[in-house]
């Protein structure tokens, strides 16, 4: 075989690949012929699982909030279950209890790890170290971050934190025991599981950070605290902003600290939107309110939605500017 | 016809964060040489070196280290003195009974379980969905893509109830109830995994998929044998985060595995702390520890990135 004949093979190969003159098999055949139903079996595994699991209980989500059912029966009902939801009395509790943990989450947790990370990107030696051990607490899982800080909290003089507070010479504290004090309890543990995250993010934003930034403002005299400031922080401006709604959305559907560490107590101090939800749904002796957790849940992420909405654009005018 | 190619492993290229975390040329941050040689700046380093160090030893490692003492200690010396450094005697009776008696044994073989059906079969959609999407290309692809965009959008709160429904009493087949396909197959409906594997392809060069083409592999033989082999990195990451999420998932395990017996050691530890004496209690959540931070260990760097990557994805 001539080099001019493997040519010729291989344009004749690829003759029907390219679009010619040759007009398009448009029957199931062609379709099937040029690869289609390989390519759509690759792509079912994928559209049955977001059909099933995604897709549908999205849509379904809607329909349900409007319906009564026991799982067998289902009975159109109106905007009763919104009613029904909007007039429980522990709402109002629930997501003001959410708004404050989402408030104190904030402070406590958001501003911490811009810090830890701008700090730890100074740190030439052991850098893996440092995030290794920041990084942590985020690998425990939370059912046993939990039930370990659930008995960090013991209100007893020998308790550990207790113990600590002692050492400081600060008289035990009841912790997650007292009204006041659960939900600040709740917002340090969720701090100490979720920091390490933040701090890896901020991490890879800062090494973004173009160094020729750095030295422009050095020939311009700036101090530390001036590069930080004026160079740093609003390099990192995008990540933070996106970091923060992220946190309001998680913090919004705060579901597995008070679920374990309080129960929703004490006085219902820690009853939460989400717990609600559960409640309604899977906590009910005379069967699941499901169109009552389903109202509540389309409610929340209407919520979220707006929220998110409206926070973007606002950004947009400040990132913009 | 083989193909035999040798092809350099592509690096993962998403944004200038990830390859600078790769890389440790980065010249210099916040901080001069000019600076870093002033004295009050060197001092100013050194404090914030000790506080820092300090501060994650005791945050970071010390729960972790108090948790694998009190394990080993009697519930006497964890009530009383919790922060003991040395216990008075060491307790390995702990382990063994909440192995044998609490049956932890049996609930961390559900987890490995558990874990490894999501991880196989949330690899197998990532990576099928994303050579659809990025790679192959149909007609139908920016639709699908878009569609699987939207339900990133979607808190996961709203799906909460209809799931549940979907998952417990199916429009046909079986209930799912105390099956772990109920927890693999809805786990596996995650869009953000789909998106950075596709992500990952979009950067594999266009040439070599028309090379093979040329050299007559058909679609499944260039998904196993080119786009598979190249992307080795985010497969790692992928797999990473699948597992983490698995062994650190409560709410949904719990919702679909009613059953103790099926139940993964995670969803069962309240239960068993409000049924056990606390040494053993501890003991029990000591082991449910131990996976993810052998894996962390192991996986550190990955691990790290992968989470470094999850912001530049989101930012």
């Amino acid at each position: 075989m001539t080099v001019l004949d493997e040519r010729r093979a291989v344009e004749q190969r690829l003759r029907p690949r390219q679009t010619g003159p040759r007009r398009r098999d448009r029957s199931i055949r062609g379709w099937v012929r040029r690869g289609g139903l390989v390519t759509l079996l690759f792509a079912l595994p994928m559209i049955l699982v977001f059909t099933v699991y995604s897709w549908w209980p999205i849509l379904q989500s809607i329909w349900m909030s409007f319906q009564k059912t026991n799982l067998i029966t289902y009975q159109f009902v109106g905007l009763d279950n919104f009613v029904n939801v909007l007039s429980d009395p522990l709402l109002g509790r629930a997501v003001v209890n959410t708004l404050y943990f989402a408030l104190l989450a904030l402070v406590f947790g958001f501003p911490l790890p811009i810090l830890m990370a701008v700090l730890m990107s100074e740190v030439k030696r052991m850098k893996g170290l440092y995030s290794a051990l920041a990084y942590l607490p985020v690998i425990v899982p939370p059912v046993v971050a939990v039930l370990l800080w659930k008995f960090f909290y013991s209100a007893s003089p020998t308790g550990v934190f207790n113990t600590i507070l002692g050492v400081l010479g600060i008289p035990p504290q009841p912790w997650i025991q007292d009204a006041t004090q659960a939900m600040p309890s709740l917002v340090l543990e969720a701090t100490w599981a979720a920091a390490g995250g933040s701090i890896i993010i901020y991490l890879a934003a800062l090494l973004a950070v173009p160094p020729e930034l750095y030295d422009a403002a050095e020939v311009d005299g700036a101090s530390i605290w001036r590069k930080i400031w004026h160079v740093t922080l609003p390099q990192l401006r995008g990540v933070i902003f996106v970091m923060l709604i992220l946190q309001v959305i998680a913090t919004a559907q705060v579901f597995l600290e008070p679920y374990l560490f309080t129960g929703g107590g004490p006085n219902n101090a820690t009853v939460t939107v989400l717990l609600l939800i559960y409640r309604y749904a899977f906590e009910n002796s005379l069967g699941g309110k499901y169109g009552e957790a389903t109202a509540l849940s389309v409610m929340l992420a209407l919520f979220l939605a707006a929220a998110s909405f409206l926070y973007f654009k606002a950004t947009e005018k400040w990132s913009t500017d | 016809m083989s193909i035999t190619i040798k092809l350099p492993r592509p690096r993962l290229r998403t944004r200038r964060s990830l390859d600078a975390t790769t890389e440790p040329d980065v010249e210099r941050g916040i901080l001069s040489p000019h600076d870093r040689r002033r004295t009050p700046v060197r001092v100013g380093q050194v404090i914030s070196h000790i506080v820092l160090m300090g501060g994650l030893l005791v945050v970071g490692l010390g729960p972790l280290l108090w948790l694998a003492k009190s394990a080993i200690s009697t519930t006497q010396d964890t009530i009383q003195y919790p922060l003991q450094f040395w216990p008075s005697g060491i307790d390995w009776a702990n382990l063994e009974q909440a192995w044998v008696d609490v049956e932890v044994g049996k609930y961390f073989f559900n987890t490995i379980a558990l874990a490894l059906g999501q991880w196989v079969i949330g690899l197998v959609i990532a990576t099928t969905g994303a050579y659809v999407l990025s790679i192959l290309r149909p007609a139908y692809a920016r639709v699908l893509q878009g569609a699987i965009l939207a339900t990133l959008f979607v808190p996961s709160v709203v799906l909460l109830v209809p799931l549940f429904i979907t998952v417990a009493r199916p429009a046909f087949g079986p209930s799912l109830l105390n099956n772990y396909l109920g927890v693999w197959l809805p786990t596996a409906a995650n869009a953000f995994n789909i998106l950075i594997v596709k992500r990952f392809f979009d950067s594999l060069p266009q040439e070599v998929f028309e090379a093979a083409r040329t050299d007559g592999a058909g679609t499944v033989r260039m998904f196993w044998s080119i786009v598979l082999p190249m992307s080795r990195p985010i497969l790692g990451v992928v797999s990473v985060f699948i597992v983490i999420a698995s062994l650190k998932d409560y709410l949904w395990p719990k919702l679909v595995l009613t059953v103790p017996d099926v139940q993964p050691l995670g969803v069962r530890l309240p239960n068993i702390q409000s049924q056990t004496e606390l040494d053993v209690t501890l003991a029990a959540l000591a082991i449910a520890t131990i996976i993810p931070v052998v894996l962390f260990l192991a996986f550190q760097r990955l691990i790290l990135r992968g989470a470094g990557l999850g912001g530049a994805v989101k930012g």
